[in-house]
């Protein structure tokens, strides 16, 4: 049953796995935000209160989670990496840091964007918003302690333990706003309870989350397959196959 | 685990760990009282740079101990692991077959009774430099015990990350204060509020629980940390 998990941690086989799924993702996650960004801008109807500036919201809220989504990933193939001691796993929490990066940028400056008009300011040093920049932090340092070390393996080691003591960041941006009265609004969308936000607002939102990890995937494909060439680049399996081509 | 009286038990273990660094630290005493003087004087540098007014003074001051203690613990923590790697002892130590994460807890935590606690004590020193009111020095000294305990271990883990790397003292700190900002925020929170004569149980409690977290879980991440250091 776990065969899936097994032959994945070969480099061959998830180089070639990676891709063939690589298409499916990218064009799956294209389709998926065009149709998101039409929803958002045009289907979706206007707020009463903030009229057309909240809009910004179908960017801002989708990577928002994907900045944390992204450390979670990075964090579990860390721990698989260092229990069951697969490379690739290491190799995947390294091509992720980036991405995870840029996400927390994204979220940091569509969030100002919207404050501006909505509260007035670019910047505010409430909760959520202070715990976002740490995370931001936190990817960076992540990727310094990396960059540090010459020998692959014990940069692999090293920032795994990184990653997994910085996930305990992770549920403080998330509860943020819900264990302080803060000026960033509340949870919108709860697993437990109907959402305070409609529907007809939500669906974009939702969709453009799901557009956002789609492509994420397509992007991670691409960079794993150049994480695994640059870690493999003295195998045989990689010289023999550059060679018959 | 062999049964032989050879083997030390885990009580004399740390009593031999805190005994060897104690001595160690008191025949070059005056290197464990570096960070304490850069402490007194990062705190001099916001009267000379801001005002010497003690009304001002007195609204900053609980933010400019705690960042002045931040740094100061991340000055100290160089003298934590660094001689014991480079001489061998640590690697020593992963082979021993003793437990690391017991070992090097009570490393830290003797670490902490020469740079931690001495902060506390000078509670006083900076309380007066800065104008606050001696009601509210107890509360600055017992969020500073708590935060500097947080800080030792968060920065004991970073240093174990860090201790193979060349010039890795920024590196250590880009990597800790992060880290760190959450035992800051409740820290300084904590004298702020006891200023404004508001009850200040909640973010001392916080600290506590921060304190017994990281007590509880970071031995673990110490220990897995040291061993990717040490083993080359």
């Amino acid at each position: 049953m776990w065969l899936w998990f097994h032959k994945l941690s070969s480099p061959p086989y998830a180089y070639r796995t990676a891709g063939k799924l690589r298409p499916w993702f990218f064009w799956l996650a294209l389709a998926v935000i065009a149709f998101s960004t039409y929803g958002g801008l045009v289907l979706a109807p206007m707020d009463y209160q903030q009229k057309d500036a909240y809009r910004i919201i179908y960017v801002h809220m989708p990577s928002a989670s994907m900045s944390l989504m992204v450390y979670v990933v990075m964090a579990i193939a860390s721990a698989v990496g260092i229990i069951w001691r697969m490379k690739l796993a290491h190799a995947l929490a390294a091509a992720a840091a980036p991405v995870g990066a840029w996400f927390t940028v994204l979220t940091l400056a569509t969030g100002s964007i919207y404050g501006k008009p909505m509260w007035g300011t670019w910047w505010e040093w409430d909760p959520r918003l202070t715990s976002e920049l740490i995370q931001l932090f936190l990817y960076l340092g992540y990727m310094a302690l990396r960059s540090s070390f010459d020998d692959v393996q014990r940069a692999d080691r090293a920032s795994a333990i990184l990653a997994i003591v910085g996930v305990v960041n992770v549920p403080i941006v998330k509860y943020s706003v819900v264990w302080w009265n803060s000026l960033h609004q509340g949870p919108s969308i709860s697993k437990l309870s109907a959402p305070s936000i409609s529907m007809s607002m939500a669906w974009p939102m939702l969709l453009m989350l799901l557009g956002f990890v789609l492509y994420f995937a397509a992007i991670m494909c691409d960079r794993l397959r150049a994480e695994i060439l640059r870690r493999e680049r003295n195998a045989s399996w990689l010289i023999e196959s550059a060679v018959r081509s | 685990m062999p049964a032989g009286s050879t083997q030390p038990g885990l009580l004399r273990l740390i009593g031999l760990v805190v005994g060897r660094d104690l001595k160690l630290a008191f025949r070059h005493w005056d290197q464990v009282i570096q960070p304490l003087i850069f402490f007194a004087i990062v705190t001099t540098l916001f009267p000379l740079a801001i005002s010497p007014a003690l009304e001002e003074l007195r609204r900053i001051a609980p933010g400019v101990v705690w960042v002045a203690a931040m740094l100061a613990s991340l000055l100290a923590l160089e003298s934590l692991f660094r001689a014991d790697v480079e001489d061998g002892t640590m690697e020593q130590w992963t082979l021993s077959g003793q437990p690391l994460s017991v070992m090097l807890l009570a490393k830290t935590a003797t670490h902490w009774l020469l740079t931690g606690l001495p902060l506390v004590l000078m509670v006083p020193i900076v309380g007066t430099a800065l104008g606050m009111p001696r009601s509210v020095w107890p509360v600055l000294a017992a969020s500073l015990a708590l935060g500097t305990g947080c800080l030792s271990i968060l920065g004991g883990i970073g240093a174990a990350l860090t201790v193979g790397v060349r010039r890795g003292s920024v590196l250590l700190a880009l990597l800790v204060l992060p880290l760190e900002m959450p035992v800051l925020i409740f820290g300084a929170r904590a004298v702020d509020m006891a200023m404004h004569g508001d009850p200040v149980s909640g973010p001392l409690n916080l600290l506590a629980a921060m304190l017994l977290l990281f007590l509880s879980l970071g031995p673990f991440a110490l220990a897995a940390a040291m061993r990717i250091s040490v083993e080359s």
